[in-house]
């Protein structure tokens, strides 16, 4: 992999009225690789794409691509980088096919050259069928799609994706996952925001989790992934007076860990941290029975990424 | 490729697009060709016995028609700009090594092509039912460049509508540039008109222009008028341009 970075970003700010949307963003994405930007609705993934990709100036700081910075050199940046928005960027009284076409013709790919170009990319995002009609008729899915085909009319250097598969159904994603993976290995640098952990997990070899403005963690999804307890055992009790005796004997059993023992007083479940799950189950059981009570129930809880990101985020929120 | 040519390459395709989407949306032409048409029709039949055919007031009438059309036809061009910035296609070109400005050039030249052809057929409608113009080869040339003119001004006009409304208003918006030759020297003489009329209808830019094409089309002497004319196509064309590009560097979707 080369060494140069694709994008630099210190200490970028944005704000809008007065209200922080941007805090001090502080990234680097090394040339060739895919970089997945996390973070939930309003985090500011979306104001940070529209600066690096020249539609947006920052109130501070400095970002790069392809190492021209953004605000001075807006042009030169233009010809690297591509970009599928959020909200969709198509021309709706044109057909798909036009609207590639026309997109291609903007590139100087010249007329035959344009017209074969969107016709490859009208079967690799299955659109064929779809092709000749005005793409107010699409649906939302279609029209998401033929905004990713109209970002790779020409091979960027860099691409952005803005939550490109929010809306698409599971075959779709696979298509843009796909593509994505395949952009890739030709060497094109792959920028991408999403909600969804486990597409981060597929996709990118580093993640960086944005959340009200800040970087809040940043790794690879096995280095975000040990941020958090590893998983759960839940014990689950019938009547109050069992759950209440329960509760005390594992705390007692759990010794120091007793941090790790969370409790539901409605649906009588005690909730136990652990890494070791096997170990937990065979302990935990011994003392209550020893104790002279039973579980009526007992499940073992795998985190999701999920959890991470819920992690990250409310540790935020509870700073705040 | 020199920049010149790029620009000149990039605002080709822009206009082709635009062109596309006139020839989807040929309802839009069709309205702007029916009310002058069927104005023509009421003078010439509904009116036929009263106004002497073949003559004066279908003579009198037909530069205002022309200029009805051309003013609502270029007031089209406020919706189609206003839903290119809705569809945030305009963002997609900003992040492109394109310069903006050649979406606003396409739908400009666009604007100027639909409406050159309607007021050609509005033309050719005029002359079969009677209108029988008095021009030099000259005078000719001076018709077709005020129209131009006109056409420019009103289509940066609405250039710069397009940018500034929603989709929705710039469309209600362009039901005033129906209304607006009926206040004017476009029908009948401001003079006949309640006074408090007059003096809105004298100095509105219909009037010059009215008063002009007229000249220029039936062989009068347009003085002074025709460079009144001029002034206000330039002064409105200037101001919607000047005010579009500046609007258009700091809009977003
Ligand atoms: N043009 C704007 N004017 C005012 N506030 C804005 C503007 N654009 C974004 N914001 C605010 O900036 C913050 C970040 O918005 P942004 O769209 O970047 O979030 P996001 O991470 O993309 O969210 P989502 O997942 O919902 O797309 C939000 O609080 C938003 O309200
Ligand atoms: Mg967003």
């Amino acid at each position: 992999m080369k060494t140069e970075l694709a994008i630099g970003v210190s200490r970028l700010r944005k704000s809008f009225g007065g209200k922080a949307a941007l805090a001090d963003i502080d990234l680097s994405v090394p040339a060739g690789s895919v970089f997945a930007l996390l973070g939930p609705n309003g985090a500011g993934k979306s104001t940070l794409v529209a600066i690096l990709t020249t539609l947006l100036r920052a109130d501070g700081g400095t970002a790069t691509v392809g190492g021209l910075d953004v605000g001075r050199q807006a042009a030169a940046v233009r010809n690297l980088l591509s970009v599928t928005s959020q909200a969709s960027a198509v021309d709706e009284f044109l057909t798909g096919r036009e609207n590639l076409t026309m997109i291609g013709r903007l590139h100087l790919l010249g007329g035959a050259k344009a017209i074969s170009r969107a016709d490859k990319l009208l079967r690799d995002f299955d659109l064929h069928g779809a092709a000749d009609r005005k793409v107010s008729t699409y649906s939302g899915g279609m029209v998401r799609r033929l905004d990713l085909a109209m970002s790779l009319v020409r091979r960027p250097e860099v691409l952005f994706l803005d939550e490109p598969t929010t809306g698409l159904d599971p075959r779709s994603r696979l298509a843009v996952w796909n593509a994505v993976r395949g952009l890739s290995k030709q060497g094109v640098t792959v920028f991408l925001t999403t909600q969804y952990l486990e597409e981060a997990d597929q996709l990118a070899d580093s993640i960086a989790v944005l959340n009200d403005g800040r970087i809040v963690a940043q790794g690879t999804a096995d280095e975000l992934k040990r941020l958090v307890p590893a998983g759960h055992v839940e014990f689950g009790f019938q009547d109050p007076q069992d759950f209440g005796k329960a509760l005390t004997l594992i705390r007692a059993e759990r010794g120091n860990a007793g941090n790790n023992v969370n409790k539901d007083d409605e649906f009588l479940t005690v909730r136990v941290a652990t890494t070791d799950s096997a170990a937990v189950i065979t302990s935990v059981v011994a003392s209550l029975s020893a104790g002279g009570c039973t579980a009526s129930s007992i499940a073992i809880i795998k985190p999701t990424l999920d959890d991470v990101f819920l992690a990250l985020t409310a540790k935020q929120e509870a700073k705040q | 490729m020199t920049a010149v040519s790029l620009y000149v390459a990039h605002a080709g395709t822009m206009v082709r697009r635009e062109l596309i989407r006139t020839l989807r949306t040929v309802d839009s032409i069709v309205i702007s060709l029916m009310v002058p048409v069927g104005i023509l029709f009421a003078f010439v039949w509904v009116f036929g016995g009263a106004i002497q055919s073949g003559g004066g007031y279908v003579n009198y009438v037909m530069p205002g028609l022309l200029l009805m059309c051309a003013a609502f036809g270029s007031s089209q061009t406020a919706v189609s700009v206003a839903q290119d910035i809705k569809s945030g296609v305009v963002d997609r070109f900003r992040t492109m090594p394109i310069a903006g400005s050649t979406v606003l050039a396409g739908h400009v030249v666009a604007s100027t092509l639909r409406n050159l052809a309607t007021s050609a057929v509005l033309l050719g409608c005029a002359v079969l039912l009677g209108f029988s113009p008095q021009a030099t080869w000259g005078s000719a040339l001076a018709a077709v460049a005020l129209l131009l003119a006109f056409i420019l001004a009103f289509t940066w006009l609405s250039t710069l509508a397009g940018l500034l409304l929603s989709p929705e208003a710039a469309s209600g918006l362009t039901s005033i540039t129906i209304f607006l030759p009926y206040v004017s020297s476009a029908f009948v003489r401001p003079e006949t008109m309640p006074s408090w009329l007059q003096g809105f209808a004298e100095h509105q830019p219909f009037t010059p222009v009215t008063e002009a094409l007229r000249a220029f089309l039936l062989g009068g002497d347009a003085g002074a008028t025709g460079w009144i004319a001029v002034a206000w196509c330039v002064g409105l064309g200037l101001a919607g341009w000047v005010g579009s590009a500046v609007i258009f560097r700091g809009r977003r979707s």
